[in-house]
């Protein structure tokens, strides 16, 4: 059962307080997408062995969404951080980097 | 038999007898026993039937590893099947019987099956159910049914309390042997915080036990080992930061540090006040687990007899309770620790009739044995124990042979030891990595592999036996090291202290032995227990390397080995080992089976714990629902809530009630409690902007004092909720959601707020449970507010879909002309406190004009019969707005909304799509809910091709007859067609499609 710090309250949250919200930093297409981007948008997720961003909420304590930057194979946690922005912020790329070296994600890193 | 020693014995109180019952048979013990002792005490070897070929079976180890003896225990509302009675302390008053016989432990009819044993291989199952396929049902799974399962289930609900527990520590130590107690204590002095748990009533593990072979040999720090414990103890207790918990068993650890911990409160004391059991809900930073190690059973013909036992176990019995397995002993063994064993029960006065050592040329402690004029021949095996109900005498010939008997002795209890395994399930239950010790022939936790945390470090530290160290000093300073590394780890200092000195006997390495002896004939495989528990047997796995099966996993599957109630603790590694052999490669090659929670298992009761009965799920109360308790209300549960689904009156039926509630709000005045429904205030400069993207309809153009009907979907454009819309003012709605719906919507509100549009000045709150609200409906329903007076209600004041606060009979109150009826209505809220007094006060004022109270089944049948939909009946997650014929609800004007992008997608547009009609049977019948519309002809997968099917159906009293709606392919073009739908009762039920609106078409009634 996982741990996450809420950054907007700051408790260390039992994953029992938390519900998952899956990949974060999606574009949300509207009226005007192609098919083929809507349909990305609703349906194609990532689905990596390493490093992901997710979407939390936490449900049982503030009611905030958040994201987090952790590993798929060893549940290693880099960091969480507000849900009101379009990319991982530089600080938690730095953690990610200094541990996966060669990491990079949609051309950052 | 085994008896009562003179000697020996430090856990019992020989001045305090208890009395207890097996199997009706009344027996004494001793204060201090295990229910497995004081069997032992009074002869009582047999203790139950294995699984399936229902041999008779013995205790075999001293504690969680035990296979065979397991016991229903209890009686009543206390009776608990599968009760380990190594495990198991004694009580005055025990009652324990045993399990998987009948008619009686002795006499077994199921025992029949070890004839047929040859007929019975691995895999039978398997091989013998598959055809002819029709006997499966009645001959086969009933023949499953009556063999499966070992105890019986209780029958009463269980009369003790459970609780959960939470804790949050630096440092949790699992086992409270030496180990254990020696990194707490290193772990503590750091100032980290630190529990310890130990699943036994007990501290100091084995240590104490195995000293008592060679006393003069074994200290640590120069003193005897039980003071080195207690002053342990001691130190440990005086410590602020340490919490220690016996009878507390580490049953899982799982990611991130978190570990159930179960802990035995009253099991030994049942009549104490508190809970039986509680599941500790641990969170840990570093997890040192002490677990120790488990002995190897060797596998031999008939080592499954009662009277063979592990030779720790045997040495248990005899030094904690003065308890001799047997007159005559055999001892064998690959190791020297089973020296031990035959050395204490020698100066106990026991008989060891023989050392049976594989080993070529013996070990360390063999001139020990044959100093005390023991018997000790090397290079020999067990050939085959004989025996019936116990063993009788033992067959001794050559390791190296193939069976043939040099020797037979008579005794009466075999002490077998196979070496050591670490329990190292905590270490892999989070995905720790194990490697092979060639020297030791065990798996141990690999340090390169731990699990992981969150912190991207291990977070389980293994120590002492666990971690696979043997000897009393190399223990103790691994345990120091673990008890530094986790203070390094927690408090960032590791304690400037030395691990203890300890000495003890030196031992010679084992040999391993897997099978004996090694080249044992097949007709002694065949007799060669693995798992005893359920009979699984060297030759079930050679069978099984021979039929293909590779893969452990399925291996163990395919034979059930390991797959008992003791998972595999006893059988685990010989098992593998010889599907190593069988396979012809090294058994790190072979690899274990998945070690998966508990530990050892955990009461249903501590894993519910507080939630049972009215705490299981907490029940949602209106303010009215003490009045509808003592009216009569049949319930119908809607989420949380309890809703009156009804008022039957004395005499009525229910369906009787709802015709009558559903003929009267019609005809004069009902009343409905309609406080559940949804209210989400949704407040700022962009609310009206949020709601426009979030309903299909435009709601920034509602003029403050107006309604309107909403229609929400998510973005995959399936419609999700509905509700009434009430603008308040120029930055605030009211937002009405269905029942159901309140929490959702108010949560998919915050997150496109949060994670979309986080820049939009909006706020949101649930207010839901802040006001009682109550429909007024029915022709009646402006004279009884006129008669309570107050407001103005009249047509020009307050029209259909307006608002207005206000007072109504003295009762602040907002009042909402909406109708989910099709009658005059008013939706009226009041603050939740006053919602029982303003019923009241509306009950007693209607009574005048006939108001009667309606529930929820009532409602339903008015809005069928006005044709609204109902979320969740007319919807089901894949229905659009458009499939019910809401374009109306659908804004054409706004560039966006959730679901607008959606509702374009190919399927979407598809004319095929099902959409909504009204049925109306031919004969005024109701049609059966759900009921499916079949058409002519078959699918591609030669299915009937159906056409439609029934979302909502009842008796309406209103039009005398049944009224449905349904979603119809391209239904609304085929009005007037009659459809077919087959009943489940074998009916065929054909109903007319029309119009979904069945009454006052052109909204006369309610626009009055
Ligand atoms: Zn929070």
């Amino acid at each position: 059962m996982l741990t996450l710090r809420c950054p907007v309250c700051g408790i260390d949250a039992d994953e029992t307080e938390l519900s998952p919200g899956g990949e974060a930093h999606l574009t949300r297409f509207g009226p005007d997408a192609s098919d083929d981007d809507f349909h990305d948008y609703l349906f194609t997720r990532e689905n990596p062995r390493g490093v992901h961003f997710e979407r939390w909420r936490h449900s049982y304590g503030c009611g905030k969404w958040f994201h987090a930057a952790r590993c798929t194979v060893t549940l290693e946690v880099f960091g969480t951080y507000s849900a009101q922005t379009t990319e991982p912020p530089a600080g938690i790329r730095a953690v990610i980097a200094e541990k996966r070296p060669g990491w990079s994600w949609r051309g950052l890193s | 038999m085994s008896t009562r020693l003179p000697t020996l014995g430090r856990l019992i109180d020989r001045s305090a007898p208890v009395k207890f019952r097996f199997n009706d048979r009344h027996m004494q013990g001793l204060q201090g026993d295990t229910l497995a002792s004081a069997l032992l005490a009074n002869d009582q070897m047999l203790v139950g039937r294995s699984f399936k070929y229902h041999r008779p079976r013995g205790i075999v180890a001293y504690g969680a590893e035990e296979p065979n003896a397991l016991v229903n225990l209890g009686h009543g509302a206390r009776l608990e099947p599968n009760q380990r009675a190594t495990t198991t302390e004694l009580f005055a008053g025990l009652r324990a019987t045993s399990q998987n016989h009948w008619p009686s432990l002795e006499f077994d009819i199921g025992a029949i099956n070890a004839r047929l044993s040859r007929f019975l291989p691995a895999g039978f199952y398997y091989k013998m159910f598959i055809h002819p396929r029709p006997l499966w049902k009645h001959v086969y799974e009933p023949f499953i049914r009556q063999s499966a399962g070992l105890g019986r289930a209780p029958r009463r609900a269980d009369a003790d309390r459970y609780e959960h527990f939470y804790h949050h520590t630096d440092v949790l130590v699992v086992g409270g042997g030496l180990a254990g107690l020696q990194a707490a204590l290193t772990a503590a002095q750091s100032g980290a915080r630190v529990l310890v748990i130990e699943q036994t009533a007990h501290w100091g593990g084995r240590a104490p036990v195995d000293v008592t072979a060679d006393p003069d040999r074994s200290h640590v720090n120069g003193k005897p080992v039980d003071t080195f414990v207690e002053q342990t103890l001691a130190a440990l207790r005086a410590m602020d930061n340490v919490t220690l918990r016996t009878r507390l068993m580490g049953a899982g650890v799982y990611d991130h540090g978190y570990v159930l911990g179960y802990e035995r409160l009253g099991d030994h004391i049942p009549d104490a006040d508190g809970p039986r059991h509680r599941l500790w809900r641990i969170r840990a930073r570093r997890i040192i687990t002490a677990t120790g190690a488990i002995e190897r059973p060797l596998s031999f013909a008939g080592n499954d007899l009662p009277g063979v036992m592990l030779a720790s176990a045997m040495r248990d019995y005899a030094v904690n309770h003065a308890v001799a397995a047997g007159r005559r002993v055999v001892v064998a063994t690959n190791n020297d620790d089973a020296y031990r064993t035959a050395i204490v029960l020698h100066d106990a006065g026991i008989e060891v009739v023989r050392i049976v050592d594989a080993r070529p040329a013996g070990g360390l402690l063999t001139d020990d044995a044959r100093a005390r004029g023991i018997r000790v021949e090397t290079d020999r095996a067990i050939v085959r124990v004989k025996g019936g109900r116990r063993v009788s005498k033992v067959q001794i010939g050559s390791q190296s042979g193939t069976g043939g008997a040099l020797d037979e002795v008579a005794c009466d209890a075999v002490a077998m030891s196979g070496g050591w395994s670490p329990v190292v399930h905590l270490w892999s239950h989070c995905g720790g990595k194990l490697l092979w010790d060639a020297a030791g022939a065990f798996f141990r936790p690999d340090p390169e592999r731990p699990p992981l945390g969150a912190d991207g470090a291990g977070f389980v530290l293994p120590a002492g036996a666990a971690n696979g160290e043997t000897d009393m000093a190399s223990v103790l300073r691994d345990a120091h090291a673990a008890g530094c590394a986790a203070a390094q780890a927690v408090a960032g200092t590791a304690p400037d202290t030395a691990a203890p000195e300890a000495a003890s006997t030196p031992e010679a390495p084992l040999d391993p032995v897997w099978l004996m002896p090694r080249n044992a004939r097949a007709d002694l495989r065949a007799k060669t227990w693995l798992d005893f528990q359920n009979d699984v047997k060297v030759s079930d796995v050679q069978l099984a390397a021979q039929e293909g099966y590779e893969s452990v996993e399925h291996t163990k599957r395919y034979t059930t080995l390991g797959m008992a109630t003791d998972q595999g603790k006893l059988s685990n590694i010989n098992g593998l080992a010889i599907l190593s052999d069988a396979l012809g490669q090294p058994i790190p090659a072979t690899g274990t089976t998945t070690f998966r929670p508990p530990y050892t298992p955990v009461s249903m009761g501590a894993i519910a714990g507080e939630a049972r009965g009215p705490v299981f799920q907490p029940l949602r109360r209106t303010p009215m629902h003490g009045w509808h308790a003592e009216n009569g209300a049949h319930w119908e549960p809607v989420g949380h809530w309890r809703r009156p689904y009804a008022y039957p009156r004395a005499g009525e039926s229910v369906h009787g009630a709802v015709m009558r509630e559903v003929t009267n709000t019609r005809a004069n005045l009902g009343l409905l409690d309609a406080s559940t429904l949804g209210k989400i205030v949704v407040k700022g400069p962009d609310a009206g902007r949020f709601l426009d993207m979030l309903y299909t309809n435009m709601m920034s153009t509602l003029k403050p004092g107006r309604c309107r009907y909403g229609l929400m979907c998510n973005e995959n454009g399936f419609l999700m909720d509905d509700g009434v819309v009430a603008r308040i003012d120029e930055n605030t709605f009211l937002c009405h959601t269905t029942t159901g719906g309140a929490d959702h919507i108010h949560a998919h509100m915050e997150e496109w707020l949060q994670t979309e549009w986080w820049d939009w000045k909006v706020h949101v709150a649930n207010v839901t449970e802040q006001y009682a609200q109550i429909a007024v409906v029915g022709p009646k329903a402006r004279q009884v507010l006129e008669k309570l007076g107050g407001m103005d209600v009249s047509a020009d004041k307050l029209p259909f879909m307006a608002w207005a606060d206000g007072t109504i009979g003295g009762f602040d109150c907002r009042v909402f002309r909406i109708s989910f009826s099709g009658e005059l209505s008013y939706e009226i809220a009041v603050p939740a406190g006053r919602g029982m007094a303003f019923w009241q006060a509306l009950v007693d004022a209607g009574a005048d004009f006939g108001a009667m109270p309606y529930g929820t089944e009532a409602l339903h049948i008015m809005r069928a019969e006005k044709g609204f939909i109902m979320i969740g009946d007319e919807t089901d997650g894949t229905v659009i707005p458009q499939d019910l014929g809401l374009d109306w609800a659908i804004s054409r004007k706004k560039a966006d909304y959730l679901g607008k992008r959606a509702q374009q997608r190919r399927h979407m547009v598809d004319p095929d799509r099902w959409k909504l009609v009204g049925l109306e049977t031919i004969d005024g019948s109701v049609l059966p809910d759900g009921a499916y519309a079949v058409g002519s002809g078959r699918n591609a997968n030669r299915q009937a091709v159906t056409e439609g099917r029934v979302t909502s159906t009842y008796h309406s009293p209103t039009l005398g007859r049944g009224i449905a709606m349904g979603l119809v392919r391209g239904g609304p073009d085929r009005m007037g067609e009659v459809l077919t739908f087959p009943g489940t009762d074998g009916k065929i039920y054909k109903a007319r499609i029309v119009d979904p609106v069945f009454f006052d078409k052109n909204g006369d009634k309610q626009n009055v």
